[in-house]
């Protein structure tokens, strides 16, 4: 059932279909994740990218097909068992999602002590060893509006990491970043493969990014899958869409 | 001839009268359910005290001061007002027991559940609305922490507890300032003036009375909390969305007030 832990792709979709009224924004979709690896899914803005992600983490309901996360059918499992599945997962929303009323601690902190039984001294360790980690070691009382927008990626990130995550999703990690900040983040996405083997999908237009982080790419277009392969594949591809892509990215 | 043709204006006006009403059933058949969805939270482990006390604070102790004041300003109008009245029919000792009872049985409900939905309706509507907008709740959802447990039972909880509590506050304030304007045209010691004013009272004169309050408070975050998850469009919508939770919880607390005052009548 859901919650069985079974040997495989740490995410695997199958048939994927979701609609929003007439809009098909996703006509059947199928992939799995390499563990240990970053995918990234690049695409026209509105070909269901982000709604990718959140029916992938189950913020959105499919309306066919199924979506195995680290073993267990979200589709299928109970409100429990698709929580537990959550644990194994971190996310880090387009902006950064961080909760506004608390500090950057209390933001980070908020996972650990609602799913870990860390005493506060311990708690207060693990905030500050994630938060060092994505280069964010001072400032922790301050709240998120009084934060760039880079250092709210980091801060996101870093609450995404804390239960220690097989698989991290990101959406749009970089929009809205100076070049500098965003190779910044691109270099943590990596960091993470390189170091922690995590495995991650990374939704994003940025294609100087995708050429940093990516050993696979999924383009989407028209609700299907238009490419999947390298980037080195993506980059020779002869299909006149990626082509494009390729050529105005430039 | 046919017998079952409608007049075409009558038709139209059925059709835009039916859309509304549409809208509305299904308003409240959603509200049912996300009632239903934070009621099976509440039982379920591990319990939300933490979060609960800090929505009591936010609800009850940031109100108090308000509620106190809209008790004091009701208590003073009631003794200048009725005084005038009473003084006509000769009825001037009456006077306490106008006060108590009005404040008691009516006044000091409404007011105190009216205050509390404009200040907290119309904040858990925005904070939430503004949470729903900014992906905030969705962030809570994918790091495995229930929104309606964490940020919705907890409010509706605090608003049923802390309203019977604002209540009394604005009873006695009411109560105590309705004296202080009474004793400024005609001086009588307090004792005096409570004595007379509660002659008589029972337990069921002020027990449903300030218990019914825990249903408005039921309605304030139950409704708020409910506009504020469904905030769709940004800024504007957050805005929607304080405005419709103090509209909506203000009328749904005066056409329950009506029944609950017919069914404490028939009751006690």
């Amino acid at each position: 059932m859901g919650d069985q832990v079974i040997a495989g792709p740490p995410v695997a979709v199958a048939g994927l279909r979701k609609s929003f009224g007439e809009q098909t924004v996703l006509g059947g979709i199928d992939f799995q994740l390499e563990s240990g690896k970053v995918t990234c899914v690049l695409g026209r803005s509105g070909t269901g990218k982000s709604v990718l992600l959140r029916l992938l983490i189950g913020l959105e309901t499919p309306d066919a097909g199924s979506i195995r996360l680290e073993g267990c059918d979200i589709s299928t499992a109970s409100a429990k068992e698709l929580n537990e599945a959550r644990k194994k997962v971190g996310f880090l929303f387009q902006q950064s999602a961080l909760y506004d009323s608390m500090t950057i601690e209390e933001n980070v902190a908020f996972p650990l002590r609602r799913h870990t039984k860390l005493s506060a001294a311990e708690r207060l360790d693990r905030v500050h060893q994630l938060l060092g980690s994505v280069g964010m070691d001072r400032d922790l009382d301050k709240m998120p509006s009084e934060i760039s927008g880079g250092m709210q990626k980091r801060i996101g990130l870093a609450r995404a990491l804390a239960l220690e995550p097989t698989v991290v999703m990101f959406d749009e990690p970089t929009a809205g970043l100076d070049p500098i900040t965003a190779a910044e983040i691109a270099k943590l996405i990596v960091e993470l493969r390189d170091q922690r083997h995590i495995t991650s999908i990374v939704v994003t237009h940025d294609l100087h990014t995708v050429r940093t982080i990516a050993d696979r790419l999924i383009v989407l277009d028209g609700g299907k899958t238009l490419f999947d392969g390298s980037y080195q594949d993506f980059s020779r591809s002869e299909i006149p869409f990626i082509a494009q892509f390729v050529k105005d990215a430039a | 001839m046919p017998a079952t043709v409608i007049p075409r204006p009558f038709l139209r006006d059925l059709r835009a009268f039916g859309k509304p009403l549409e809208t509305m059933v299904e308003w409240v058949g959603d509200l049912g359910f996300f009632c239903w969805r934070a009621a099976k939270t509440l039982f379920s482990i591990p319990f939300e005290g933490a979060e609960f006390l800090r929505q009591l604070d936010a609800v009850g102790a940031k109100s108090l001061p308000l509620a106190c004041l809209a008790g004091a300003a009701t208590g003073v109008v009631l003794s200048l007002q009725t005084r005038d009245s009473l003084m006509r029919f000769g009825a001037k000792s009456l006077l306490p027991a106008v006060i108590v009872y009005s404040l008691i049985k009516e006044t000091g409900p409404i007011i105190a559940s009216l205050i509390v939905c404009g200040r907290v309706g119309a904040g858990i509507g925005a904070e939430l609305g503004s949470m729903r907008v900014t992906e905030q709740i969705d962030a809570m959802e994918a790091s495995a922490v229930d929104p309606y447990k964490y940020l919705v039972a907890t409010r509706i909880l605090a608003c049923i507890v802390a309203m019977p509590l604002l209540t009394v506050a604005t009873d006695f304030v009411g109560i105590l300032m309705g004296w202080v304007a009474s004793t400024l045209v005609d001086p009588a010691p307090l004792g005096l003036f409570l004595s007379h004013g509660f002659k008589g009272a029972e337990f069921s004169d002020i027990l449903p009375a300030t218990l019914k309050t825990s249903v408005f408070g039921l309605i304030i975050g139950a409704v708020a909390c409910f506009q504020g998850m469904r905030t769709r469009g940004g800024t504007e919508g957050v805005g929607r969305s304080a405005t419709s939770s103090v509209v909506l919880a203000s009328l749904l607390i005066m056409l329950a007030d009506v029944m609950l005052v017919r069914l404490i009548i028939e009751v006690f």
